[in-house]
């Protein structure tokens, strides 16, 4: 009994800390720990463009993409954002044809066509060689792509040359490779000598050099026919880094402020009036052991809510469902050991007796109902899109968690109370309902 | 009133039910969101009390779409439901909408349309491996117990108590759908995942007790019949099932009085979902064993 004491005392004050984590981290309005919330709660903008990768190789895929997902990114922190994320995702095997999307966050950002303005101003930037294949009498034109593209530019700068047919001084686009561009661009030019190595942008040639030299030193000049302000753009954003695959606005969402703080309000107050109703049904009904139970409860909502701020988990309205069934799934442990406990009371067991064998004999329902939910938890965190998954994440800790808190919290707290020998009180205190056992 | 003697009277009652949510679902059919056909969803807010909404409707004709949907959506609030909307046209109905009276779009949603298919098709492939891994799941539970019911049983028994606990939401959801036009969106899928859970949970915490039984059963040598080890077994856990019932349904009550006005369909369609959970674990998912113990002794 000692032991169990120690414990008790131990656990209540790690819940006690946790709940003080929670509490100040959350009337800290510049703490790293307060609940991030989703765009469907805080308002803000989600945009999911489509990656078309039909131009590239499978085996730079991979890097073409995390390539593209640094190019928004920055173009997105030009945006002022607070947190923006940006981030890759690869349609799974299952949905059929595989798909590389890009989803773009923007906290607080409520103006979608803005936004998909200023992300739309990323130029696509190209580098194809011209082929021509003759069939019978017609020669076509195409173009195949070198590798080389809008990821390896490091800057673009403006410059006016003299064009033939654009007069003496034509706007033209300086731009600059990084090292392994330039590496590429002397490969693809001394091995070309002749052929039209064709500049893309945003997918259209708008300059069609041919190659009369290799050119080492990474530098090349496009000179389409710009007008002085749109070489000024182009250099503009092309500073901002070019996108090395094209890209096309596939849905678009946005929450604005009001909707997203009506909700959390609602929701934290259905959910403490809820608890509250919770708790006071189990003391009432189960007597001493629901009181026991709601202290448990409180210590594990308390620490689902530490563990919420510190992975930290994305709060959204399907996350909060997730929190609220496995909240029942808690209450629905303590409930079959209550039951069970109740039981062997009545086949005249002692009290602490009739505890122990209780925990022993709800333990195999517990544990069989908690492992299939954190099963199908996990299946569909692994297969679902983000809204389930948002569910899932919550629903799986949550689940573990019961599991945990069932077994230890609700235990140690009543063996550290109840005693070996209780007489009548014990028993009706023990018991539950509206008769005495 | 012993429940596995009279399970007959229960299985037609429940079938009653169960027949009439799928008529329902048949009948009124299950409209789907945008989340899964495609589509942009534009949600405004009138300060100063929203117009007729056949009046919305003719202002945004002047923007060139396919059908449109006004809808009301609340105090002041209306949903517009259209194709997918370019940038574009998006401002164009905003503009139009906001020529003569205050307007703030509270939300905007568009989906492409393969995306929205998408989203179907990895719902349902997720539904099907859950289905799956319960069934394997539960036979290894009950491996142990395979006399008279074979375990892999239990796991189909539960898989059948599943996909009654989510037609009768679904078909409750048809109903309240048809007459004040809401739709099928990814939050109601979440309300049916977590049902799912809920149920399955329900149905594991009887089977247990069952399995229990039988083992106390061979041990003691005890030879009752399987109707009178599961009717034990039901009126057991029936104070237990409802209890936690209770517990869940007045957590979810206390979401659908107080909680925001978007999860308010959340809260409800997860209180009749838990409602029939609750009832087809005690009435239909033991029962249900007892006919398949009789067809497997006979062999």
């Amino acid at each position: 009994m000692t032991r169990f004491r120690v414990f008790a005392i131990v656990a209540l004050a790690v819940g006690f800390l946790l709940a003080y984590f929670v509490w100040a981290t959350q009337a800290n309005p510049t703490s790293s720990y307060r609940f991030k919330l989703g765009l469907d709660l805080a308002g803000g903008t989600e945009l999911v463009y489509k990656a078309d990768m039909s131009q590239t190789q499978p085996s730079e895929q991979g890097d073409a993409l995390s390539a593209l997902r640094e190019v928004i990114d920055r173009r997105v922190n030009l945006f002022g954002v607070a947190e923006p994320l940006v981030q890759t995702d690869q349609a799974s095997a299952l949905s059929g044809t595989t798909e590389d999307r890009l989803i773009v966050d923007l906290p607080g950002v409520t103006d979608i066509n803005a936004a998909i303005a200023a992300l739309g101003q990323t130029p696509t930037l190209e580098f194809k060689l011209a082929t021509t294949t003759t069939v019978g009498t017609t020669t076509q034109v195409g173009f195949i792509t070198t590798g080389l593209t809008g990821r390896y530019l490091s800057s673009a700068a403006l410059q006016f040359g003299s064009g033939a047919t654009a007069g003496l001084s034509a706007p033209q686009v300086l731009i600059n490779f990084n090292s392994d561009g330039a590496k590429l661009f002397e490969k693809i030019t001394s091995e070309n000598i002749g052929q039209t190595l064709a500049i893309f942008l945003d997918g259209q040639p708008i300059s069609t050099p041919v190659i009369k030299e290799a050119i080492p030193g990474g530098q090349a000049t496009i000179s389409g026919n710009f007008t002085a302000t749109q070489a000024r753009d182009l250099v503009k954003n092309l500073n901002f880094g070019a996108l090395p695959i094209p890209i096309s606005l596939e849905s678009s969402s946005a929450v604005g402020p009001t909707l997203g703080s009506a909700a959390i309000n609602a929701g934290v107050m259905a959910g403490l009036i809820g608890f509250a109703i919770i708790a006071l049904f189990m003391i009432l009904w189960y007597r001493f052991p629901g009181f026991i139970a709601a202290i448990a409860l409180a210590e594990y909502l308390t620490f689902m809510l530490a563990i919420i701020k510190i992975v930290p988990i994305t709060l959204t309205a399907s996350g909060i469902a997730g929190l609220i069934i496995s909240l029942g799934m808690a209450v629905d442990a303590n409930v079959l050991i209550f039951e069970r406990t109740k039981e062997e009371l009545r086949e005249g067991k002692t009290p602490r007796e009739a505890v122990h064998i209780g925990f022993h004999r709800a333990w195999t329902a517990i544990r069989d109902g908690h492992l299939t939910m954190i099963i199908s938890g996990i299946i569909l965190f692994w297969l679902g899109t983000s809204i389930v998954q948002g569910f899932a994440l919550v629903f799986v800790l949550g689940t573990l968690f019961s599991f945990v808190s069932a077994v230890t919290l609700s235990r140690i707290f009543l063996l550290a109370i109840v005693p070996e020998d209780g007489g009548g009180a014990w028993k009706f205190l023990l018991g539950s309902g509206i008769k005495n056992i | 009133m012993n429940i596995a003697t009279h399970r007959t009277i229960y299985f037609w009652i429940t079938g009653l039910i169960l027949a009439g949510a799928f008529g329902a679902i048949l009948f009124f059919g299950l409209p789907l969101d945008i989340d899964f056909t495609g589509g942009s969803l534009i949600q405004v807010n009138y300060p100063a009390g929203a117009p007729a909404l056949a009046d919305i409707q003719k202002q945004i004709s002047v923007v060139p779409l396919g059908a449109v949907s006004v809808r009301s959506s609340g105090v002041n609030t209306v949903s517009i439901r259209t194709q997918t909307l370019t940038p574009e046209e998006h401002t164009a109905i905003l503009a139009s909408i906001s020529q003569n009276t205050q307007v703030t779009e509270i939300s905007y949603t568009s989906v492409g349309p393969t995306l929205g298919g998408q989203f179907a098709t990895k719902a349902l492939w997720a539904l099907v491996a859950v289905v799956l891994a319960i069934i394997l799941f539960i036979a290894f539970a009950f491996r142990k117990v395979s006399r008279p019911v074979p375990s892999w049983c239990y796991g189909l028994t539960v898989v059948v108590i599943l996909v009654h606990d989510l037609i009768i939401p679904a078909g409750f959801f048809a109903v309240f759908a048809h007459f004040t036009g809401v739709k099928v969106d990814s939050l109601f899928i979440t309300a049916l995942l977590a049902l799912l859970g809920y149920s399955v949970n329900d149905t594991i915490i009887i089977f247990d007790r069952i399995r229990e039984h039988l083992a106390i059963n061979e041990k003691t040598n005890n030879k009752e019949t399987f109707e009178t080890t599961v009717g034990k077994s039901i009126s057991e856990t029936m104070t237990r099932s409802i209890n936690t019932s209770l517990t869940v349904v007045l957590a979810l009550l206390t979401l659908a009085i107080l909680g925001a006005p978007a999860t308010h369909m959340f809260a409800l369609v997860m209180l009749v979902g838990v409602i029939a959970g609750t009832y087809s674990s005690i009435l239909l998912a033991a029962p249900l064993l007892i006919p398949l113990a009789s067809k497997f002794v006979k062999k």
